[in-house]
């Protein structure tokens, strides 16, 4: 059976996360470090010592914002961004109890608009995460006012060819 | 030049007087833009962070479109679109497997070969500063920008490509050819929190108050992007002793150009600029 390590590694495809030498120049440029639960070179080290749980678990893998600053930096070119989204991935995948649930309910209520839609319409995707999410109510007064200055538009054009979109979903489920 | 255009789904809503100004901008360039065929979302960072095949499969339809279509280079405007088309060329171009497999999912042939254009780069290395400069009739006195990347235009450099990804000088340039005055800071790449505005506001309004306070530092009276996610960012969730009016980079060019648009564009705004352009005479 894979490590913990082994999986991540090969679901990067690229360099070994081992090459780290913990220099923390991605935590010292994380623009979302000080609201994480490990920093993001702990995570690489948490990674390494296979300690799962903690790291799928973790709000860490959700508050990354994928700005990248941390690979564009990195002296030994650990894709840390990258591992960020291998890591989210195994969480759904594992059916993990998601800390940051309400991001996640973005990322879901994003894709079912591009899914039935073949292009994000904001109110209703912002409909879809309220009901998803539980938070009903705010943001209420800047969707209204930016309802009334037109900037939400409750019809917009679809892509035509919509089962070209639906079946890119069906068949990326599983790979 | 011809050039195709993608859109995305941002300038078909929040983002419409980036749309508009992009358009408006061209057509006083003399850059034709013809829309992308049947175009769809580009999967944007709920796509990568959720599933890595999906988020270069969407994408690949896309620059699919434009490989089968007349022009071969595609304006787009979109920070977050650009990015995902750059790096869905840069992981299909470095794997054969993946670009065979990503194929068989978009159900057409992808070769890799349509060029990915920002406006930015249209406008600053096509046109030149000083081609810009000659079509200026109103220059920006007393406007006193910062320029803000955000990350998505430029991170991963390897993917992206594009101009100096830790101090980016285009849009230095191109407010500096319109008039305006503006100001250094080192904030200019820093991240606005993306999408984590819906989901985690209260983190996003902390990472915006800072930049607002450090352009501020820096003398600045406004702060100007290319990218939609840091205008919805920065120009709603700044707070309200720090907030300062934000602009697409195309509004001030037509400004400039005397172009007929901007009051409209600027009153979708949330912090509305005319204060400012008013008190310096610019609208």
């Amino acid at each position: 059976m894979k490590t913990f390590l082994e999986e991540v590694n090969e679901r990067i495809g690229g360099v070994p996360i081992q090459r780290c030498y913990h220099c923390r120049k991605c935590t010292a440029g994380c623009p979302l470090a000080f609201a994480m639960e490990y920093n993001p070179n702990r995570v690489i080290k948490m990674i390494q010592m296979g300690m799962k749980d903690e790291v799928l678990n973790s709000s860490t893998i959700w508050l990354c914002a994928s700005c990248e600053t941390c690979i564009t930096r990195c002296p030994n070119e650990v894709d840390i961004a990258r591992m960020m989204d291998v890591l989210r991935e195994m969480a759904i995948r594992e059916g993990r109890t998601v800390k940051e649930k309400n991001i996640l309910a973005f990322h879901q209520a994003f894709l079912n608009s591009i899914r039935s839609r073949g292009r994000i319409n904001e109110p209703f995707m912002m409909v879809d995460y309220k009901l998803k999410s539980g938070d009903l109510f705010s943001d209420m007064g800047l969707g209204i006012n930016m309802f009334m200055k037109g900037k939400l538009a409750l019809i917009s054009p679809k892509t035509r060819d919509l089962g070209a979109v639906k079946t890119i979903f069906e068949k990326t489920r599983n790979l | 030049m011809k050039v195709s255009y993608y859109p995305g789904c941002s300038l078909h809503g929040t983002a419409k007087e980036y749309d508009q100004s992009v358009k408006a901008v061209s057509k006083a360039l003399g850059i034709e833009l013809s829309e992308v065929e049947d175009w769809s979302c580009c999967g944007a960072t709920s796509a990568h962070s959720t599933n890595f095949k999906l988020s270069v499969a969407l994408p690949a339809r896309n620059l699919a479109a434009v490989e089968a279509g007349p022009q071969k280079e595609v304006m787009v405007p979109c920070a977050a679109c650009f990015n995902r088309f750059k790096s869905t060329q840069y992981y299909l171009g470095h794997n054969e497997a993946l670009k065979r497999e990503i194929e068989g999912v978009i159900g057409r042939p992808y070769r890799g070969d349509a060029e990915v254009l920002h406006p930015l780069g249209i406008f600053h290395d096509r046109v030149g500063l000083e081609g810009l400069a000659s079509r200026v009739v109103k220059k920006l006195t007393g406007l006193k920008p910062v320029s803000y990347y955000g990350c998505l235009l430029l991170r991963p450099p390897e993917a992206c490509r594009f101009e100096d990804y830790e101090n980016p000088y285009m849009l230095d340039g191109i407010l500096t050819a319109l008039g305006a005055e503006v100001k250094m800071w080192s904030y200019k790449t820093d991240c606005c929190g993306g999408s984590l505005t819906i989901s985690r506001t209260d983190i996003v309004g902390r990472l915006v108050d800072r930049l607002m306070t450090m352009a501020r530092e820096a003398g600045a009276n406004c702060v100007v992007t290319a990218c939609p996610v840091c205008m919805a960012n920065l120009d709603t969730r700044a707070g309200e002793n720090v907030r300062l009016p934000v602009f697409y980079f195309t509004e001030l060019m037509a400004l400039a150009f005397g172009l007929a648009g901007p009051a409209d564009w600027f009153k979708l705004h949330n912090t509305d600029p005319t204060p400012l352009m008013g008190g310096l005479g610019l609208v």
